[in-house]
């Protein structure tokens, strides 16, 4: 039944719907950023289609493709039928979808995490402010170019001379997930960042197949030494 | 009591002579008024902690008191978001003195897995912690060894921080063992 919301949406749009795609049963339609409001609208107002609940809003990273770098992503379903379906639509840096509050009124903060984690603006969005961070923060630190283990405090740290042992703690004091030293993972050239983002950045280089099997090799061996 | 001396004796009469500083360090650490800063999942093990079956009572530190005004440990149970570090830090601020602070669990020992934007690595990063309480979350005995910890600080006028140390092995807790439970 999801297939028919496609179906129709391709009759009623035509050309302007730019990708279908069906994974395991996940349909998922993509439009440009002009047809964004139009299409959520029809789908909604739509006697066939009636996609009357809104499940998510968020948005996705691409840091490397160009020239529209995010994906805005719609999940919506039918209480009426049951489909459900993604709408999707790729977004420059600094272009603007429009909102989908006046829709679904769940977009409102939705809408607002997206911009608070990915700085994207919503155009005729309500109350367009930062839903979980603080205004004092800069960046959006779900982009895959903020930095990993970058804070941004609200109050000072102390400086805690009066105490003598502080955390983290180590394995033999029950904390095996211990906080990681960053410092020291960032010796080598393994940087601790993800593979994608390494290999843009010059971090990680990617393994050919003949090192990626010398190096599993080398591991089976270490596991087998450790064993005996 | 620190310096206790008993004069006269036995059948219940009689009497201790103390100092005036272990005396009021006495009574301080068998009545904490507790007030419960919960953030997390850690909560339900306070919350345990608190019930029947553990009884904290036992330790004169049941009362909880939602006014920082009116408390003597502030229990930091939990996750505490860099949002969060200016509402701990004046709860703290707020509390009179004596007052002492409890890191319960490791999200507020140290941040635990939480290790990007959004954690303060640590609640004593903010405000000064008396005690720390390992685990994720700890057990009611280690949150009650952190308890008794705190008290002997408090006995003894000691600020400096300690850490409960972890339980060795199963074995180690004959308790557990002979109920058995697993």
């Amino acid at each position: 039944m999801s297939q028919a919301v496609v179906d129709r949406l391709n009759t009623q749009f035509g050309e302007r719907v730019l990708e279908t795609s069906d994974a395991f049963g996940d349909h998922d339609v993509r439009v440009a950023v002009k047809d964004w409001v139009e299409v959520a609208q029809f789908m909604k107002n739509d006697g066939d289609l009636q996609m009357d609940h809104f499940i998510d809003l968020t948005a996705i990273d691409y840091p490397e493709r160009q020239p529209a770098r995010f994906d805005v992503v719609l999940t919506t379903r039918s209480s009426v039928t049951g489909a459900r379906i993604q709408l999707r639509t790729r977004v420059e840096e600094g272009e603007e979808p429009g909102t989908l509050s006046g829709l679904w009124s769940g977009a409102n903060w939705a809408e607002r995490e997206v911009w608070d984690m990915f700085g994207i603006k919503f155009e005729g969005h309500p109350d367009m402010r930062r839903i979980l961070l603080y205004e004092e923060f800069i960046g959006h630190p779900l982009r895959k170019d903020y930095p990993i283990d970058k804070a941004q405090p609200l109050v000072p740290y102390r400086e805690a001379d009066d105490i003598e042992k502080l955390p983290p703690f180590g394995i033999e004091e029950g904390q095996p997930f211990a906080r990681i030293d960053w410092e020291s993972r960032l010796v080598g050239d393994d940087k601790q960042v993800s593979p994608s983002i390494g290999v843009q950045q010059g971090q990680r280089r990617t393994l050919s197949d003949s090192e990626a099997a010398q190096q599993i090799q080398a591991r089976i061996e270490a596991r087998l030494a450790e064993e005996e | 009591m620190g310096d206790l001396k008993v004069i006269g004796g036995g059948g219940g009469e009689g009497a201790v002579t103390t100092r005036f500083s272990d005396l009021l360090q006495w009574a301080r650490k068998w009545s904490l008024f507790q007030y419960p800063f919960v953030t997390a999942c850690c909560g339900m093990e306070f919350m345990a902690t608190a019930a029947p079956r553990y009884d904290i009572a036992r330790f004169g530190a049941e009362a909880p008191r939602f006014s920082p005004r009116q408390s003597d440990v502030l229990w930091v149970v939990g996750t505490i978001s860099q949002r969060q570090g200016p509402v701990i830090r004046r709860i703290w601020e707020q509390m009179a003195d004596p007052k002492w602070v409890v890191a319960f669990g490791t999200c507020a020992s140290c941040g635990g897995f939480y290790d990007n934007y959004t954690t303060i690595p640590g609640v004593d990063k903010v405000i000064p912690v008396d005690v720390y309480i390992p685990g994720c979350p700890p057990r009611p005995e280690a949150v009650l060894d952190g308890l008794m910890l705190l008290q002997d600080k408090i006995q003894a006028n000691d600020r400096k921080p300690v850490v409960v140390p972890p339980k060795l092995v199963p074995e180690r807790a004959p308790g557990r063992a002979r109920e058995g439970r697993s």
